[in-house]
């Protein structure tokens, strides 16, 4: 189970509000590679995996995820707070506006909302780590782009961390399918899914 | 049941009686008798879990303390349980 920890995982202080910002840099909550389909993508695949090493980052992965979905949340809060009507209308957040006024919806920058069509699970350990390393790479690129956009050191600052954190977390995946495939037959890792097979890369 | 179901299975009910309070002091933050009995089951969770760490193992990351092997990936993991 889970435990609420009542701080964020790295800070976010934003002084000034900008819709314009927010608009896009919510894909990271609710879009095709965003947080929220990163944790849930780690935290369901978890089950079947046959490795401790493995079962133990997808869980500890996904729980941090959930730290930046928090993070995120708090980006877009602080962005749109105080905000006037001529405001809104201008920087062109009237039409997620109308739909939630400023409350914390998970949609993707084009406005589509979250579906968990953004990931899978194959229940196949190779797969499902070869997913889980393009999405960190994904999300990489996704913060590399708000990072061309975004001038706001405030704003900056922990987009940054956060970006830092996909490439540690590519490290680990990468690591995480090095341990799964010592565990295969080195002449052939597909000859069998040790996720699902009977007497397929036991622990040697 | 074991030991060790024994004394998880403590854990569990003491845990969850927290939770049932931390919802309840949610909506009531002045009751003094939930506070009270919030204190009584978080000071026995404590006991629980550190008898359950020493003797058992972590059941989160921060309850380790090891110097040679990382204990926390050790099997069996939540779901694989009855």
């Amino acid at each position: 189970m889970w435990q609420y920890e009542k701080k964020l995982q790295y800070p976010v202080n934003i002084k000034n509000p900008n819709p314009k910002l927010a608009q896009f840099i919510i894909t990271q909550l609710g879009g095709p590679d965003g947080e929220l389909s990163a944790s849930l993508r780690y935290l369901n695949q978890r089950y079947v995996m046959p490795y401790s090493e493995v079962k133990g980052i997808l869980t500890d992965i996904g729980t941090e995820e959930l730290a930046h979905v928090e993070m995120i949340s708090a980006i877009i809060y602080q962005l749109t707070r105080n905000l006037s009507i001529d405001q809104i209308k201008e920087s062109g957040f009237d039409t997620y506006f109308v739909d939630h006024t400023t409350g914390i919806y998970p949609v993707a920058a084009s406005g589509t909302p979250f579906t968990a069509a953004y990931f899978q699970c194959k229940g196949d350990v190779i797969t499902d780590l070869h997913e889980d390393m393009a999405a960190e790479q994904k999300a990489r690129t996704t913060y590399d782009n708000i990072l061309r956009m975004a001038d706001d050191p405030d704003v900056r600052d922990p987009i940054r961390f956060l970006r830092q954190r996909e490439v540690v977390h590519y490290q680990r995946f990468g690591e995480a399918l090095r341990i799964t495939q010592d565990n295969l037959n080195s002449k052939n890792f597909y000859a069998c899914n040790p996720a699902f097979d009977a007497n397929c890369g036991r622990r040697r | 049941m074991n030991e060790r179901q024994i004394l998880f299975n403590k854990i569990q009910k003491y845990s969850f009686a927290i939770k049932e309070l931390n919802l309840y002091l949610d909506t009531h933050p002045d009751c003094r008798r939930a506070l009270a009995l919030f204190n009584k089951y978080n000071a026995l969770l404590k006991d629980a879990e550190a008898e359950f760490n020493s003797r058992f193992g972590p059941i989160t990351p921060l309850q380790t303390n090891d110097t040679q092997h990382w204990s926390w990936i050790d099997e069996p993991w939540p779901w694989e349980r009855g």
